[in-house]
């Protein structure tokens, strides 16, 4: 009698854990559904109201008063050109801490008190960089505030640490075999570094520092800090020239009195930014892929 | 212990009795984990190698690996890398190291038509077999196995048995083996470590019929490992 109780307990049991994993299921789907669906709404109504105003000339015009007369030409160029530069800045800056910290620097107290501290960095908000640039560059170093080179600068100050973390995490996925045998055949550790390490990194480091990129494109509170224009009307013509870019420009456009901004010109804009961001992306993608061909054949 | 030249020397054991800690100490590659102490000393042509310039000493003292781990560059290229870090930069040189390589390590003739494929392309054996075309490529006078056949099915392994054997022609050979009768094939001396202790060192032949010390009797039997 005990012995078939048991048996019946067992059978409702497994019932119950079926049940379960059924619920489960449904809750996770749910939730991926919850997220797909504002994800696309929110794209949908982007597009439908920036479909009308997105043209040649939108991409090639100054900023107006006039709703069919603005474009978004100087800020697209103002935000190439400092994303160009903060990616120029950023990778050799963030390889070599990551190559220092996870190759040369050991196990050491003051090296694991830099790593935490990076981490941290990673967090902290935008606005304190634009903070951090304002006192550096304007303040200290006398710049002028509002030109490129310092919101490349400022911007690359927010990235450094995300493509130092995303670098160390590439560098640490490098099998040790790999390295044994490059010591092992009497390689130097600078040789082992070049020959080895890093073109097997490479394509997690790139990855890494492209997303921080494409998140610098996004930021606008840093490059108000350091003064940047909100909107300007000629783009600049070099690194010393005073900039607008992509968001700031936006925000600007969903504050103007004429409701063509807010439902048709803004749109517009955060279509453009969002392309571009996504082909930068994509080529993130590209790059990995050729990388990975070229590393597993 | 002494390791002689052009002559197989097997070194066999039970598992975490210091094998591969020992080898990894004749190219001072056991250097290189962290927080490691070395004491004691490894002579080399009658100079210790701890005095010597560690990237010398592993030119000259190779390594093939438990687990074949080619670069993840082509098979030319995995060759080459030995001699490129040592400054040779003539391409026509580096051909010619490359052919001589993996004609040695019996492997020319089925990759010299496709050098430029990517090593990982390689089955597990000839991947192996490359290691080893590399570790000669850069003329080495000692090289050291470990456990090369152990992540290899029967016939690859063999056919690295045979290389081995052939290679003591012009290399000094150091392996180590958790594998007897591999030991009994190959070895011309055969040296028995428990517990990070050295227990016998003798000619194959010696330790495989009558060893002096119970302990490698009972390991080689069976009784004991």
């Amino acid at each position: 009698m005990k012995v078939l109780t048991g048996k019946k307990d067992r059978n409702r049991n497994r019932f119950n854990d079926k049940l379960k994993d059924r619920l489960f299921l449904i809750l996770c789907l749910l939730t991926t559904v919850f997220g797909l669906v504002i994800l696309s709404a929110l794209i949908t109504f982007t597009f439908v109201e920036a479909a009308a105003w997105l043209d040649w000339q939108f991409l090639t015009s100054p900023p107006s008063r006039f709703p069919e007369k603005a474009g978004i030409y100087p800020a697209l160029v103002g935000s190439i050109y400092t994303i160009a530069l903060v990616g120029l800045f950023t990778l050799p800056l963030g390889v070599s801490a990551a190559l220092f910290l996870e190759e040369y620097s050991g196990r050491s107290r003051i090296a694991k008190i830099i790593e935490i501290n990076i981490s941290n960095l990673a967090a902290v908000p935008s606005i304190v960089y634009g903070l951090l640039g304002l006192g550096i560059f304007v303040s200290k170093l006398n710049m002028k505030p509002g030109i490129i080179i310092v919101g490349a600068f400022t911007l690359t100050l927010l990235i450094l640490p995300v493509v130092i973390v995303a670098s160390q995490e590439a560098i640490r996925a490098v099998p040790y075999s790999l390295r044994e045998a490059s010591y092992g055949l009497g390689a130097t550790k600078w040789q082992t570094i070049r020959g080895i390490v890093l073109p097997s990194a490479m394509p997690g480091i790139l990855t890494g520092t492209i997303l921080a990129l494409s998140r610098a494109i996004g930021e606008t509170a840093p490059l108000i800090m350091i003064g940047a224009a909100s909107s300007i009307f000629s783009a600049p013509k070099d690194f010393f020239s005073p900039f607008s870019a992509m968001p700031m420009q936006i925000f600007v456009w969903t504050d103007m009195p004429r409701n063509e901004f807010l439902h048709g010109v803004a749109p517009a804009g955060v279509v453009v930014l969002l392309a571009v961001m996504l082909s930068m992306n994509a080529f993130a993608i590209f790059l990995r892929n050729r990388y990975q061909k070229k590393l597993r054949g | 212990m002494e390791i002689y030249e052009r002559k197989v020397t097997a070194i066999i054991g039970p598992s975490g009795c210091g094998k591969s800690t020992l080898l990894r100490s004749l190219n001072r590659l056991v250097e290189l984990v962290e927080n490691v102490r070395v004491e004691g000393e490894v002579l080399f042509n009658g100079k210790n190698i701890y005095d010597s310039d560690p990237v010398e000493i592993r030119r000259r003292i190779g390594m093939v690996f438990q687990h074949p781990n080619p670069f993840p560059k082509s098979i030319f290229e995995n060759v080459a890398y030995g001699p490129r870090v040592h400054g040779i930069k003539e391409r026509r040189k580096l051909e010619r190291i490359v052919e001589d390589s993996l004609k040695k390590a019996a492997l020319w003739d089925e990759v010299n038509d496709r050098l430029n494929d990517l090593a990982l392309g390689l089955s597990g054996g000839q991947q192996q077999r490359l290691c080893i075309a590399r570790a000669i490529a850069t003329n080495p006078e000692v090289i050291l196995f470990d456990e090369p056949t152990s992540a290899l099915d029967p016939i690859a392994s063999s056919k690295i048995e045979d290389l081995i054997v052939d290679l003591k022609k012009k290399y000094t050979v150091v392996i180590v083996t958790h594998n007897i009768q591999q030991a009994g094939r190959i070895g011309d001396y055969v040296a028995f470590f428990w517990m990070g202790e050295l227990v016998e060192y003798d000619k194959a032949e010696k330790i495989f019929e009558k060893p002096e010390k119970e302990l490698t009797e009972r390991y080689l039997t069976g009784r004991i490992g």
